[in-house]
């Protein structure tokens, strides 16, 4: 059976596990069985999360602590994509070099990047530097990965033609690889996005001025396990918007890329 | 110049041995300026031909050479038109063009005046911005041809240029290729598997055996032409009546069938 789902059925199926979830999680807090410290009831993280919106806690509003771990994530990304994309491409291009940077970047990338925090935190204090490399080591891997595999997954004859043309290796990539790979380059990119993002609560535990991070932690030093909740919907909300935003601009790119085949 | 020389070529895929002969003793010279097609049946190994003079794929044993040099690597000296046109989705036509022309480093005036006189020659001139996915397949061909053709490159390999393409068009292309070869010749090695295609472009037509591949006959088709002055004809279809074009295909076609036949026996 594989009947047909319409737009509104999913909705609403949506809200309906939503509704469900956050049901049975009242009810939990409200039946008295758990204390409140040791799982705030939705109501209560809704009403923190709405205070937090405009009172300081830890120094800034929430929306300040988001702008703060915005801006960190932003630049470790961005940092991991400038040096993921090419590098991925290069190794696709160039055996050699794939040879000689895949046993150790395929080891590297499955420690978790929260395993660089004490390093983080020797090398950068408390600076953003910090921050900025656990995001990166968190949304490397999947630029480079992706654009590894677009380069290695090209059109050979695509190369083939670009080779009896006489086309150097340099306009080769410019040319034929990276437009090639574009799409897988894009998804690559929302994966990375997710990761980074996922790698920010890690990377603010090290930093001590601002960030959803560094509120969550200033929560739990606090016993307001509220607040650490409220920290914890804002980083799955600003997480959904940012992958919804990616998803629609893959779409975009995958649209134009049909008209093209 | 463009003289194409097979010596003693022989193709394995895989280790010696145990890998699969896909040519054997191939010995072919193509002069300069000639028109060479060769056909056979699918899997004897005419396409890995063409891909060597390509420098796409070495040979195993002996030489192949343009012109004395033994070939190591593609090269715009030898420009391809692939079956599946194999144009860059993303650049226009007049890009897909003018790639090669960068490559080689040509000044920009001269660029746009040697991309103007093909787009014109190929009747593609108000296509020039389009991209291949706004063209029909005879269109992306012509495209194909064209960035080959301006190159000026001493030899043109065509690996069954016309194989993707509907019957009538294929018609319309293998007229224009005839004008273009007649007009603008060039040292061309054509791959097929249609029979007519080879007698009606080619000036010698040489039989490959199935695999692993030999040449068993090389046909002068020239001779005959100019004999029975072809080229006076101006539709395939006259010429394919003439008694002398049959009897051409017909021995092709009786050669190629004792190939397959062997091949079931």
């Amino acid at each position: 059976m594989n009947r047909q789902i319409s737009l509104l059925q999913s909705i609403g199926l949506g809200f309906l596990g939503l509704a469900c979830f956050l049901g049975f999680w009242q009810g939990m807090s409200m039946s008295g069985l758990v204390s409140n410290i040791f799982l705030p009831s939705p109501l209560e993280v809704y009403d923190r999360f709405m205070t937090l919106l405009d009172r300081r806690f830890a120094g800034a509003t929430l929306p300040g602590h988001l702008a703060a771990s915005f801006q960190r994530f932003a630049y470790g990304f961005l940092l991991a994509a400038a040096i993921g994309i090419p590098l991925g491409l290069l190794m696709g291009w160039y055996q050699l070099l794939d040879e000689i940077v895949s046993p150790l970047f395929d080891a590297l990338r499955f420690v978790a990047p929260i395993a660089w925090v004490p390093f983080a935190a020797l090398w950068f204090g408390t600076g953003i530097g910090g921050p900025i490399m656990i995001i990166f080591a968190g949304a490397f891997p999947p630029c480079v990965i992706n654009a590894y595999r677009g380069a290695k997954f090209v059109d050979p004859r695509l190369i083939e033609a670009a080779n009896m043309l006489g086309t150097p290796s340099r306009r080769v990539i410019m040319e034929v690889l990276l437009p090639s790979s574009v799409p897988s380059i894009i998804s690559g990119l929302r994966v990375s996005a997710g990761l980074g993002w996922q790698s920010l609560v890690g990377a603010e535990l090290i930093v001590a001025s601002a960030g959803v991070g560094y509120m969550m932690v200033q929560g739990q030093a606090n016993i307001q396990t509220h607040t650490v909740m409220a920290g914890m919907v804002a980083i799955g909300l600003v997480g959904l918007a940012l992958d919804t935003a990616l998803r629609a601009f893959e779409r975009f790119i995958q649209k134009r890329r049909g008209l093209e085949q | 110049m463009g003289v194409i020389r097979f010596q003693n070529v022989g193709k394995i895929f895989g280790p010696r041995g145990s890998g699969f002969e896909a040519l054997k003793d191939i010995n072919l010279e193509i002069g300069d300026k000639e028109f060479v097609a060769i056909v056979g049946p699918s899997g004897c190994g005419k396409t890995t031909c063409l891909r060597m003079v390509a420098g796409f794929e070495n040979a195993t044993d002996g030489v192949v050479s343009v012109d004395g040099t033994p070939i190591k690597r593609p090269g715009p000296d030898r420009a391809v038109v692939f079956q599946q046109f194999a144009l860059f989705p993303w650049k226009s036509v007049y890009d897909n063009i003018d790639l090669g022309l960068r490559n080689l480093n040509v000044s920009s005036s001269e660029r746009a005046q040697r991309i103007d006189a093909i787009l014109n020659l190929m009747n593609l001139t108000q296509y020039a911005k389009h991209f291949p996915h706004q063209l029909s397949g005879g269109m992306q061909q012509r495209v194909a041809i064209a960035r080959a053709y301006v190159l000026d490159p001493d030899v043109l390999l065509m690996d069954e240029p016309f194989g993707a393409l509907d019957a009538q068009t294929r018609v319309v292309m293998q007229e224009e290729l005839v004008r273009l070869a007649r007009k603008n010749p060039r040292t061309v090695l054509f791959i097929t598997h249609a029979v007519e295609e080879a007698v009606y472009l080619a000036d010698r037509v040489a039989i490959m055996t199935r695999a692993p591949g030999r040449i068993k006959e090389v046909l002068d088709v020239a001779s005959v032409r100019n004999a029975e002055d072809w080229d006076s004809h101006e539709k395939i279809e006259d010429v394919m009546d003439l008694e002398s074009f049959v009897h051409l295909r017909t021995h092709i076609w009786r050669s190629l069938r004792e190939e397959k036949a062997a091949q079931h026996a």
